[in-house]
């Protein structure tokens, strides 16, 4: 996956965690808890998300790295750069 | 048959625990053994009509949008639209006591100004008691400090009225202990009661149950109804298996039980020393309700949920006898704001019983008892409300024994144990608890329950392997 695909698939897996945000004027840089309304349970969701659909296990020390969505595309990134999107 | 979870019960908990791991497709199967589905919130079919059991309504409401109170969490967690819910709002609902009244709507600025009018020298404290109860983290599952709520309401205020009046509809909606609750519960129940509120959804406890059966389904979670559990087997403290009573045996890598905490217990095999019979919930009521030839408010109610004392001082305790009349909580279910009437007039009427005088009754005793007994709640209501007894076209009861029956809660106990497992956890490893002893409570409560159980120890537990 490019880095624009990963940074798709994170967005496609928070807008269905949270179908009523706005995620349209989104910063990448800025944590994403500050900017919309997630807490803890939507952080697992976002966790069993990329288990689910990229079987990909994000260990509980590496939770800190998904914190916006610019430091999780690089820590996705390298880890999915493998795998191959249905076309 | 293996499975990676299996779940004990199919009411609230039970069933949105099994949403939240078939969503993330875990392989898992609800047994429950009663032929219907709802556990203590549930409803039963009779002469054509279909009737709630449970709570009178959902507590908890808040509008579309409010994504992190316990309704916005739910509906975030087990994927639902917050119109798929079909909430109907409270019209207004009241606290009567002999001297005063207390009227709430789902605008917690109404019921402010309420006790500022009632109260006039205890508002400042009860601004005070609010700014405690906002404060307070009441789902916080690790905290096991033990706070008594009273001493804090003590603390606020100085009027034992308005203490009692607070406490009436707390206490009905979700206390499994007599006299006091622990602050944490209390918070909740004030906050689901007062600054959220009620609401009935469109086709009742029927249509949310289907609702979250049919997710749970389309999901791949599997269930089998009429199918109890005869034991669950356990070896040096650690979950092996669980035997069902018709025969079949189920591997399963974790089991979550809605079926309460003692009567979990009871099902392992090796846990004599773990029942703790001092554990098991107190709290049963008698229900009444009535189907009336007109709507409600044409008889003089026009209110949507009234809890009441006939005298000034509230008693939250298991009676002596087969009820306590002097208080209760009276329900018009027709007064919600629904888009289209409901086909018949209807009342709850629901008064504090024991279980152990119900239980000591022989049958025929039994049936004249529900009987007599409806008669004197009714009788002791006519001290504040109309006379509605000439409108009755049908009327059915149930008692604690009704509900044991039906859910296998000792007691028929409604609210569990007074010593709740916060954290889920048992004595066997992989045996987890979840509903009313776990400690959240109500419909929604019952439901965060289940998903915060499934959440923590089989969604968050899974070993971690680092992908290479």
């Amino acid at each position: 996956m490019t880095r624009d695909q990963v940074r798709q698939a994170v967005l496609d897996i928070i807008i269905d965690i949270a179908p009523d945000e706005d995620f349209s004027a989104i910063k990448d840089e800025e944590n994403l808890r500050d900017q919309f309304d997630l807490d803890s349970m939507d952080f697992l969701d976002i966790v069993m998300e990329l288990r689910k659909r990229f079987n990909l296990e994000v260990p509980e020390k590496d939770y800190p790295e998904l914190i916006s969505m610019a430091s999780s595309v690089e820590y996705l990134f390298p880890r999915l750069k493998d795998w191959k999107l249905a076309s | 048959m293996r499975y990676d979870a299996l779940i004990i019960g199919a009411g609230l908990s039970g069933l949105a625990a099994g949403i939240r791991l078939a969503m993330f497709d875990k392989k898992v199967l609800i047994v429950e053994k009663h032929v219907e589905i709802g556990g203590l919130n549930s409803f039963y079919t009779r002469k054509h009509r279909t009737f709630d059991v449970g709570l009178h309504a959902m507590t908890n409401y808040t509008p579309k949008g409010t994504r992190s109170s316990p309704l916005g969490k739910l509906l975030k967690q087990l994927r639902f639209r917050h119109e798929e819910f079909r909430l109907c709002q409270q019209v207004m609902s009241e606290i009567r006591f002999p001297e005063k009244a207390l009227r709430f709507t789902n605008d917690f600025g109404f019921l402010e100004q309420e006790v500022a009018e009632q109260f006039p020298r205890e508002a400042d404290g009860f601004q005070k008691l609010v700014a405690h109860i906002r404060a307070f983290d009441e789902l916080n599952l690790d905290d096991t400090e033990k706070i008594s709520s009273r001493k804090i309401l003590e603390h606020y205020l100085s009027d034992p009225l308005l203490i009692d009046m607070l406490y009436c509809p707390t206490m009905y909606y979700g206390n499994a202990r007599e006299g006091d609750m622990d602050f944490y519960q209390f918070v909740i129940m004030f906050k689901s009661i007062f600054m959220e509120g009620f609401a009935k959804p469109v086709g009742g406890m029927p249509y949310i149950l289907n609702l979250m059966l049919d997710k749970y389904q389309t999901l791949g979670g599997e269930i089998r109804m009429g199918c109890g559990v005869q034991s669950i087997a356990s070896k040096d403290g650690e979950l092996q298996a669980v035997h069902l009573a018709d025969g079949a045996t189920v591997q399963a890598d974790k089991v979550i039980s809605s079926a309460g905490y003692v009567e979990t217990m009871r099902l392992c095999d090796s846990c004599g020393e773990d029942e703790k019979p001092d554990r098991v919930g107190q709290i049963s009521f008698m229900e009444s309700l009535f189907v009336l030839d007109q709507e409600p408010k044409e008889l003089g109610f026009d209110k949507s949920i009234i809890f009441f004392s006939t005298r000034p001082q509230f008693h939250y305790r298991v009676p002596d006898t087969l009820i306590d009349v002097t208080s209760g909580v009276f329900c018009c279910p027709n007064n919600f704001e629904y888009p289209e009437p409901l086909a018949e007039g209807m009342l709850r009427l629901t008064n504090m019983a024991s279980f152990k005088m119900w239980d000591g009754l022989v049958r025929k005793d039994y049936r004249a008892a529900k009987k007599e007994q409806g008669r004197r709640a009714v009788e002791a209501l006519l001290a504040f409300f109309p006379d509605f007894r000439d409108h009755v076209i049908y009327e059915d009861a149930f008692t604690p024994k009704t509900i044991h029956k039906y859910t296998g809660h000792l007691n028929g106990a409604v609210y569990g144990s007074p010593e709740k497992a916060k954290d889920g956890l048992t004595p066997v490893k992989n045996l987890f608890i979840c509903g009313t002893d776990q400690g959240f409570l109500g419909i929604i409560g019952a439901t965060l329950s289940g998903i915060s159980m499934a959440n923590r120890h089989v969604l968050q537990a899974e070993p971690n392997l680092e992908n290479g």
